[in-house]
């Protein structure tokens, strides 16, 4: 795919997808993983569970994902020490931001989507670049379906303009089903078109009383 | 009567083959608070007794949990102990990263031995003034380990170690033979009845004590490192007393012998 003698990455493909609600956010990845034109596995999870309200999915080069999942494991481990709790999703987000911009003049080939709840128990969705460029919305798709899903959410989940005054809440007003059916239909809409989105959906829901999983099939082609 | 030319590096030997700053570290460790250890075959405790500087004062921390699988109490000089707890967690960290694993109990002892080993050959150091008592649960068991500000370490079946610890070590030595088959619960128990040895006659309530137990259920599944809930301790105190007080009352023969086996004890 590439001329340079020196790449050091390879992009295995995926989507993320993440929907904040009033009280709980839904955090969904596919679980192919591909390299040019051919699958390596069918059945890889991109979604790492970092604190207990704080849940991470990203697309990208696997090597790079897994050792940021790792490091940031390794540092919600430390804060729990430090500081006798686990880690709120808000402060999890700027660690992140502050992990990935760290190594700015040699990028993680990470797109992350980082969902949970925040420290009042709203949904609350932060999305990135590869170098920790981040904004909190109420939804958010990376990864190489994202610009099949990205245009579809928007329309879906009407999000009020941030030049608006009074400032609105960008977390949408549907329930927690009707937002894991919209992610269950943009998946299918993404698999359709894009070659590296398929196999099998991996959905994650972050809610007061805990944190649950869901498996949904997709097309295998 | 040679001791005060010899004691103030860590670097000196006296004639006699000893380093005084050494010894006068694990004099530290003898001063502070009493803390317990105890290990069955399924299950580590540490206990440590809480005593507050000053009645207006809350009491200092000594039980800590270093990772899932295990964790420290100690006695001495708790700023010391503090530190070494952050060593600790870090190199617990640090090798489950590399080696998606988690550290074995006595490598991490052996970690902290090290570490305590370099302060007493560097003259710009100082030992550590802190014995810890290190329980964790790996993947061949429960162990125990006393490491002492000279950089040895030890596993023990039982251990006590602070001021007043030779009560609570006395009391061990008559019952460890069976505490690899007790309970999780029976060994709290012995734990607690360790601690109360030191506190000689002083009430032993949930809130002069910290509990903390690790180890593995009969299911096979591991319980982390976790400090018992003060409410739990003050139930088993309860039940400890009513059932000291139950069989004292039939027979007072009873109770003078067991006076008399008291009576050491309170030396």
């Amino acid at each position: 795919m590439s001329r340079r003698g020196d790449w050091v990455y390879e992009n295995n493909g995926g989507t993320c997808v993440a929907i904040a609600g009033a009280d709980y956010c839904v955090i969904a990845a596919d679980t192919r993983l591909s390299v040019g034109y051919s699958i390596l596995t069918r059945d890889h999870s991109k979604i790492c569970e970092l604190a207990d309200k704080c849940v991470l999915a990203s697309s990208g080069f696997q090597g790079d994902i897994k050792a940021l999942h790792k490091n940031l494991a390794a540092r919600e481990l430390l804060y729990q020490h430090q500081h006798n709790k686990r880690m709120s999703c808000p402060a999890m987000a700027q660690l992140l931001s502050n992990t990935l911009y760290y190594k700015r003049f040699f990028p993680y080939y990470a797109f992350n989507v980082l969902g949970g709840l925040d420290s009042e128990g709203k949904g609350c969705v932060f999305t990135y670049d590869a170098v920790g460029s981040y904004e909190r919305t109420g939804y958010s798709a990376q990864g190489t379906g994202s610009t099949l899903i990205m245009p579809v959410l928007d329309n879906q989940l009407k999000s009020p303009s941030p030049l608006l005054l009074p400032a609105r809440d960008a977390v949408t007003p549907l329930s927690e089903t009707e937002a894991i059916d919209l992610v269950k239909d943009v998946f299918a809409s993404a698999t359709e078109r894009d070659i590296y989105t398929g196999d099998k959906l991996e959905i994650v829901v972050v809610n007061k009383a805990g944190t649950r999983r869901e498996y949904i099939d997709l097309r295998k082609d | 009567m040679f001791r005060n030319q010899y004691d103030t590096d860590v670097t000196t030997f006296s004639p006699h083959g000893r380093i005084f700053q050494m010894e006068y570290a694990m004099e530290a460790v003898k001063q502070g608070a009493a803390t317990v250890g105890l290990c069955s075959c399924t299950h580590a405790v540490l206990v440590a007794s809480n005593k507050p500087a000053s009645e207006l004062s809350s009491f200092q921390r000594k039980v800590f949990r270093v990772a899932d699988h295990v964790g420290v109490a100690f006695s001495g000089l708790t700023a010391d102990g503090r530190v070494l707890t952050k060593f600790l967690r870090n190199e617990c960290i640090n090798h489950a990263f590399v080696y998606e694993a988690q550290l074995p109990v006595s490598r991490l002892a052996l970690r902290l031995a090290d570490k305590a080993q370099v302060c007493t050959q560097r003259s710009w150091k100082r030992p550590y003034g802190v014995g810890l008592l290190v329980a964790g649960l790996d993947e061949t068991g429960p162990h125990l380990y006393y490491n002492c500000p000279s950089g040895n370490y030890f596993e023990y079946q039982a251990f006590a170690i602070g001021s007043r610890s030779q009560a609570a070590k006395t009391f061990l030595e008559r019952k460890f033979e069976g505490f690899n088959k007790y309970t999780p619960e029976q060994l709290i128990k012995d734990a607690l009845s360790a601690i109360k040895e030191t506190l000689q006659g002083e009430k032993l309530t949930s809130s002069n004590c910290t509990v903390a137990i690790v180890g593995r259920i009969e299911d096979g599944t591991a319980e982390p490192f976790q400090v018992v809930d003060t409410k739990r301790i003050q139930a088993i105190i309860d039940s400890m007393e009513a059932a000291e007080e139950a069989p004292a009352e039939p027979s007072s023969m009873q109770e003078e012998d067991k006076g008399s086996d008291a009576a050491p004890m309170d030396i």
